[in-house]
């Protein structure tokens, strides 16, 4: 039968299928990525020439490829460079002491609660980001419902305060980025076989044991996940220091803010922001390359 | 025989030593998890309880939120619409929140199902921008925004919050999708084909309805994240009329919270946990 069709019919078929099917997902495509394109690549491109421009925020900045402006902000601003860096490295390690535990829990004994239990704990997210930060703040409060109480008592001395104090932006920022160490470590978890627990127990391995050489390193992908998604937005932070901090607790990012929103100063917002950058993307690349798995980037 | 001989004992001497330390560390885990759930509620029952908290309304200044409880009132949830800049930033947050969410789930929901579905040249770049974007810390795509926007003299506003919002929402949505197009069944779709549907009617009548369930968790992802962004907000937003509801109350933290705040944010709260419930029950129901 086929034979009798004309000759134009035969290919006509796969090349109209073979052309849609080259060019369907530049269609698809298409929209989305003109728009990553337009407001993410480009606008990178636009900071990068602000931070190579020289000028005032009166009289306007023109491109003069001015390189110092990086070395000059890195000497003005280092010092909150360096405090954001040790803020993250102590927020990471604390959440991921804190977190550990309990994704652990739900994942082996969580049973069909799992569920239940991880919505409670997503539960206080559903207030924005911003009055989650100001509640800590009412709380914490110098006459506040803790420290008030705790004064009233005469458990804690009269001038005794929390606002302001680095301790209280590290605990905001904890806080806040909780749930992304904890739904990472539950995700490796919960994929663990409790079957292999059961092998190691049976080969005589105690319960530490088992944890420290079955499910621990199993979980290690989960581990590697958490400490980027809280590492990375707890270094570039500024909510937590400006709501919760006080003189001497600024953060990198409350310096960008400050340059490019109320001085205009947009050259070195720009380099600052850049720099933070670098810093964060070579610090997940070698991060990577030292510890990571090939999951993270697919 | 022998092998027999030798476990007995070992579990006779292992076995009565654990017993009894397991029987009270086992409570541990759970107490720390139900502690630590306790804690992370906490200032969510803080905002709720003092929502319903009286002030001392002062004359001609604007109530604030007392830090000791004065009595139990309603008042605020009569008097919610009472600060028009507050009403304004809401309902700007809102309609960029609906909006910015929409688009952004038709862009990067295509998006996801060309990352998933086919092979083709700069793949690879698409998902290292892809994840570029979503990895960034958001000061520095605030940051580069704003200079774009300098760059270019666009004054900022509604506008520029819109478009940033659909920017950083469009890889959530894509990843989302891309996860559950990818354990499609294709040969659905070759079925449809085969039986004379042009690669659009396939789409409308077969993929769509199919990959539906990740558009709708890439929309709502899209919605929480721009009704919760902050950073890029207050970055694109350039300080003029265009407040929104984050931005309001964090310009507000200096100067004191008026308890509309903490009303509104608990209505939030209550209309998101319900949402979430009904979502979670309508799926359940539809797995069964």
């Amino acid at each position: 039968m086929e034979r009798h069709l004309p000759p134009d019919l035969h290919d006509l078929t796969p090349r109209g299928r073979r052309a849609g099917k080259v060019a369907a997902p530049y269609v698809l495509l298409g929209p989305g990525g003109l728009w990553l394109f337009a407001l993410f690549i480009v606008p990178m491109v636009a900071m990068a020439s602000l931070s190579l421009q020289q000028g005032s925020s009166l009289e306007g900045y023109r491109l003069t490829w001015h390189f110092a402006n990086y070395p000059d902000v890195l000497s003005s601003y280092g010092t909150y460079l360096i405090r954001s860096l040790r803020n993250g490295a102590i927020v990471t390690i604390v959440a991921l002491l804190l977190a550990y535990p309990i994704a652990y829990w739900i994942a082996f004994y969580g049973g069909r609660f799992k569920s239940v239990f991880l919505f409670l704990l997503l539960l206080p997210f559903f207030v924005s980001f911003v009055i989650r930060t100001v509640s800590w703040s009412f709380i914490l409060q110098d006459d506040g419902i803790v420290l008030g109480t705790l004064k009233d008592l005469h458990l804690v001395s009269q001038d005794f305060r929390v606002i302001g104090t680095t301790f209280a932006v590290l605990a905001g920022i904890t806080y806040n980025l909780i749930p992304f160490t904890i739904l990472p470590l539950y995700v490796s978890l919960e994929r663990i076989d409790p079957g292999l627990v059961e092998a190691a127990k049976d080969l005589y391995a105690t319960k530490f044991d088992a944890f420290r050489k079955v499910v621990f390193p199993l979980s290690l992908p989960g581990v590697f996940a958490a400490v980027l998604l809280t590492s990375i937005p707890a270094i570039g932070d500024y909510v937590n220091a400006y709501v919760l901090g006080g003189p001497g607790t600024a953060m990198i990012g409350n310096q960008i803010n400050l340059l490019f929103l109320r001085y205009r100063d947009y050259p070195s917002s720009a380099a600052l922001a850049f720099i933070l950058m670098a810093i964060m993307l070579i610090g997940a690349v070698i991060y990577a390359r030292v510890l990571g798995t090939e999951e993270i980037t697919t | 025989m022998s092998a027999v001989a030798v476990e007995a004992p070992a579990r006779t001497e292992t076995g009565p030593a654990r017993t009894p330390r397991r029987r009270w560390t086992r409570f541990i885990l759970p107490t720390y998890t139900a502690a630590f759930i306790l804690y992370l509620c906490f200032p969510i029952f803080v905002i709720i309880l003092f929502s319903f908290n009286d002030t001392d309304t002062g004359f001609g200044t604007a109530p604030r939120v007392k830090t000791t409880w004065i009595g139990f009132t309603t008042v605020w949830y009569q008097r919610l619409f009472d600060i028009p800049d507050l009403t304004t930033a809401l309902e700007h947050s809102l309609l960029i929140a609906v909006f910015a969410s929409l688009t952004a789930a038709a862009l990067g929901a295509l998006l996801g199902l060309a990352l998933a579905r086919y092979r083709y040249r700069g793949k690879g770049t698409t998902n290292l921008v892809i994840f570029l974007a979503i990895s960034s810390p958001e000061i520095v795509l605030g940051a580069s925004l704003a200079s774009f926007f300098v760059t270019l003299g666009i004054d900022r506003g509604l506008g520029t919050i819109f478009v940033s919002h659909v920017m950083f929402s469009i890889p959530f949505v894509a990843v989302t999708v891309r996860a559950r197009a990818a354990n499609l069944d294709r040969s659905l779709e070759d079925a449809a084909m085969d039986l004379g549907a042009n690669p659009i009617v396939t789409f409308m009548k077969v993929t769509l309805p199919l990959i539906f369930p990740g558009i709708l968790a890439g929309w709502l992802l899209a919605f929480a994240l721009s009704m919760d962004d902050f950073v890029i907000t207050q970055f694109t937003s350039g300080g003029g009329s265009a407040t929104m509801f984050p931005t309001w109350v964090y310009g507000s933290t200096k100067v004191g919270i008026p308890p509309h705040v903490f009303v509104f944010a608990t209505l939030i709260f209550v209309g998101g946990v319900l949402l979430a419930a009904f979502l979670t029950i309508a799926s359940s129901r539809r797995d069964a």
